[in-house]
């Protein structure tokens, strides 16, 4: 699995940046950077709460290319 | 929409832009038409370089709906796709109707800008001539830079505002070409892989069309095998009108780099991968030596900045941000914004825009450090590289 970011839906909330700190941090704006790797076992329960709780619906778990 | 005065050049062996009746089209299966463009090894000319038989079989699969001819060139420092609209549109009708053939499309668009109106006059009157056994249309988008991005023309076509998606249109069954592409594929389908691949080198086959600009004597569009050498280029647009300093390559998403470095080097993305630099869409901006380059750059990064389709945020701050430091001449800001702000878009226009910024600080250093001490070795010398209006995004 990997976490993916809508950046035209993103409007920089944060959410997922506090509640995911392992595989997000924030530019100087406020948007997220999301890491690229594919999401570690242990991460996933952390990720879907972000991809859940993300107000603007931007972030997504998908199968890995 | 280009803002400069653009002439056209040919020669004998041009394939492009000379005026010569192709006869009718020739009947193929979908099949041997698929192959025939596999063999030719034909790369996308809008600029990307995607492989065209990967796309088309990409679209076939999808399957594919309708093809868009992309002739909208918001580019306005290239004017290739103008050019060659203007000089052979049936061409580029017939390269769409071979694609709609093979992909299993039954309709084709060509887009071009609004402002183009000769071009949309050219269009029309040849589309009345023809009788192709699908429907082809004609629309005029918004004249943004981006409007040629895939999804921003097929969202504009669709309706909407002239700004990119996430979706991109071939996972729909529509297959976005750009017009020299499909000009390129009529060609292939009368004349074969093999006539193809007499011109241009074996990894770059072909010939291209170049837009040249700058310290040259005739500005313009002309068309070149790829792999001739840059020299050999200037040349066919009259020759250099003053020592040249350093070329922009391709175009505003491109990569300047210096005059000596690239001036011997053959027209081909692998001769330019190693100056971190690759052809685009194949404009060339030559800087002669009393310009500043630097001055240019930042005009056009604030441009790029205006043209940003404002809906993701690190393109939305980051552009302004990067248009602000290099006017400020402010190196240690522009290195720290690059990697907030490449790769970041739901489109390549950050990541082109960064890419530019950056290689105006490396070719430009020493007019950094001009500006710097209050100097600026292009104080008289009138802006060269055009920018242009920001019309309504519908």
């Amino acid at each position: 699995m990997q976490l993916r970011l809508n950046p035209i839906l993103c409007d920089g909330y944060g959410h997922c940046a506090e509640l995911l700190p392992e595989l997000v941090e924030l530019d100087e704006w406020g948007y997220p950077i999301v890491a690229r790797e594919p999401l570690v076992r242990r991460l996933e329960p952390a990720a879907r709460r972000a991809v859940k709780m993300c107000p603007r619906l931007a972030l997504s778990l998908e199968k890995s290319p | 929409m280009s803002a400069v005065a653009i002439s056209r050049h040919w020669d004998e062996g041009g394939r492009l832009l000379a005026a010569v009746d192709h006869g009718p089209m020739p009947r193929f299966s979908r099949r041997e038409l698929l192959a025939e463009i596999e063999a030719s090894g034909l790369a996308g000319r809008g600029g990307a370089g995607f492989p065209t038989a990967v796309k088309l079989n990409a679209v076939a699969r999808a399957p594919g709906r309708v093809v868009v001819a992309n002739g909208t060139e918001g580019e306005p420092a290239s004017a290739k796709d103008k050019v060659l609209l203007e000089a052979n549109p049936h061409l580029v009708l017939d390269g769409a109707v071979i694609a709609a053939a093979i992909v299993g499309a039954s309709e084709a668009v060509v887009a071009i800008g609004r402002a183009d109106r000769r071009v949309l006059k050219r269009l029309l009157h040849a589309v009345a001539k023809r009788s192709d056994h699908i429907d082809v249309r004609i629309e005029t988008v918004p004249d943004r830079f981006v409007t040629g991005e895939e999804s921003a023309l097929v969202h504009s076509l669709e309706g909407g505002p002239a700004k990119p998606t996430l979706r991109k249109p071939y996972e729909r069954g529509i297959l976005v070409q750009n017009v020299e592409t499909l000009a390129n594929v009529g060609l292939i389908a009368r004349y074969g892989a093999g006539w193809f691949r007499e011109r241009g080198t074996p990894e770059e086959p072909g010939t291209a069309l170049v837009t040249v600009l700058g310290a040259v004597r005739r500005p313009g569009v002309v068309e070149v095998e790829l792999g001739t050498p840059f020299r050999d280029v200037l040349q066919r647009v009259g020759g250099l009108t003053a020592l040249p300093q350093a070329l922009l390559v391709g175009g505003y998403f491109g990569t300047w780099v210096r005059a000596n470095d690239a001036i011997d080097l053959p027209l081909a993305n692998a001769a330019l991968k190693p100056l971190g630099a690759a052809l685009g869409a194949r404009t060339i901006v030559v800087l002669p030596h009393d310009a500043c380059g630097l001055s240019e750059s930042a005009r056009v990064a604030r441009y790029l900045a205006t043209e940003s389709a404002g809906q993701c945020g690190p393109c939305v701050f980051g552009l302004p941000a990067m248009a602000d430091a290099l006017e400020r001449t402010d190196v240690g800001r522009l290195r720290r914004l690059a990697p907030q702000v490449a790769g970041r878009g739901a489109c390549a226009h950050p990541t082109g825009a960064t890419r530019f910024v950056a290689s105006a600080v490396d070719v430009f250093a020493d007019e950094i450090e001009r500006h710097r001490r209050g100097r600026c070795r292009g104080a008289n010398h009138p802006p060269l590289l055009p920018v242009g209006a920001s019309p309504d995004w519908r």
